[in-house]
């Protein structure tokens, strides 16, 4: 920083650029630079940001759920081999490449972490949030899974065991949680309406309510 | 290594803070760090764990104050760098010095569904067979090493019961520091919650990790 800059730190911000942060401003410039040696094609980067942007997310993993509440074969068959099961509805590959499915019962409700860095089941989620890949939910789950769902506003029903899953390896875990009273008789597809992502970590339950 | 990104069991940061309707992206230039990591990953010259290490790498009160998009990047400079494909003054400027490493391969536009499906798979033919199965009593070991490990502090030198054996998977620690491939049975173990925080933990919780065999000791 200049001298003639130590009153204005608003302003040092946007020093090397009229309107760039500086974090913008270095990714583009590793954009730049990487394009330029013909490391990276840009339609490349265009087709990866698009496919989580809208292919892959959190409905992927809502129609996995759905099947499994719907036909009990499918849900043995997912219980057995995850990576195979969600393979079966075209899901798959990239961050999801080992996926292995929880399945919550009356007895012990599951919760899935990556304390060390932030794996999560992309071919069935997309990309996590943020508060997935931050130290408050990443350092606590392991210690006070309880206290983790309360910030979720989640109580579990007294005695439930808690199970924590940490992603410490290229296995991905999604929570297939209980299906809700009252949704006898719902399609598959009504079924995915009430299947949030958070119920599929493990901080949210599904309610039958949540379907408009 | 015990770095910023082992955090499992640490305290002081809060309660977690959902975001209400939360974008997939919260600026551009995260969804430009995303796709550059996964199509500069493509080149196929480091592994996820040679780029996880970079990223474990940042001081660990960087690390905690740098968002994770932002860690990303400071992990990709590292890598590019240590290939030899961008210089510190080149990433600087973004501009182009002269030649660098040339890739095995570069990720085309059209080529990205295909790849993305497809992944990394990391399951590889085991050499001997597991040596614990489903019921074991095992411990894990104790160690610091300052090399990549994904044994989390927490879970060192505990004891628990192998729930699943995974199959064999790409050994981490090694790999992430360029040594050729290896292997290991890997296994899904799990631990009661008292066994790894206390007395005072709820006994009706427990956590289980994945644990590469050569983590594990019997019991």
């Amino acid at each position: 920083m200049s001298d003639h800059d130590h009153h204005h730190h608003h302003d040092h911000d946007h020093e090397h650029d009229n309107h760039f942060t500086p974090i913008e401003a270095r990714v583009k410039a590793l954009e730049s630079l990487l394009v330029e040696k013909g490391y990276v094609d840009p339609a490349a980067l265009d087709a990866i940001v698009e496919t989580y942007e809208t292919k892959v997310g959190p409905r992927n993993g809502a129609r996995v759920v759905a099947k499994a509440w719907s036909d009990p074969a499918y849900a043995q068959r997912l219980k057995q081999d995850g990576t195979a099961a969600v393979a079966e509805l075209g899901y798959g590959g990239r961050g999801g490449e080992h996926i292995v499915a929880v399945f919550n019962t009356p007895e012990e409700h599951n919760l899935i972490v990556c304390t060390l860095c932030s794996c999560y089941p992309w071919p069935v989620l997309g990309l996590p949030p943020v508060w997935y890949k931050s130290p408050p939910y990443r350092s606590k789950a392991v210690i006070d899974p309880r206290g983790t769902l309360a910030d979720f506003g989640v109580t579990l029903p007294e005695g439930q065991r808690i199970r924590v899953w940490d992603s410490t390896a290229e296995t991905r875990f999604i929570v297939v949680p209980q299906r809700p009273e009252g949704t006898e008789g719902w399609s598959e597809e009504e079924l995915a309406d009430i299947v949030t992502r958070d119920s599929m970590i493990g901080v949210g339950l599904p309610q039958a309510g949540a379907r408009s | 290594m015990n770095g910023g990104q082992d955090l499992g069991g640490q305290m002081g940061f809060g309660p977690v803070r959902p975001e209400p309707d939360e974008p997939i992206f919260h600026a551009d230039w995260e969804a430009r760090m995303l796709a550059l990591n996964v199509a500069a990953g493509a080149m196929g010259h480091w592994t996820i764990d040679e780029i996880r290490h970079a990223r474990e790498a940042i001081p660990p009160a960087d690390y905690l104050s740098l968002s994770y998009y932002e860690i990303w990047y400071e992990g990709l400079r590292t890598v590019l760098q240590r290939h030899g494909f961008a210089t510190l003054a080149e990433l600087d400027s973004g501009a182009s010095a002269g030649s660098g490493t040339t890739p095995k391969r570069v990720l085309k536009g059209t080529d990205v569904p295909a790849v993305l499906r497809r992944g990394f798979p990391y399951e590889r033919e085991a050499a001997a067979p597991a040596r614990f199965k489903v019921g074991d009593k095992v411990r894990t070991i104790v160690m610091h090493p300052r090399h990549h490990t994904r044994l989390p502090r927490y879970a060192r030198g505990k004891q628990g019961v192998v729930e699943r054996v995974t199959g064999c998977h790409v050994f981490p620690d090694t790999g992430a520091h360029g040594a050729p491939e290896t292997a290991q049975w890997l296994y899904t173990v799990v631990f009661a919650g008292p066994e790894l925080w206390g007395r005072d933990a709820d006994p009706n919780s427990s956590v289980s990790i994945e644990a590469w065999e050569s983590y594990l000791e019997p019991a």
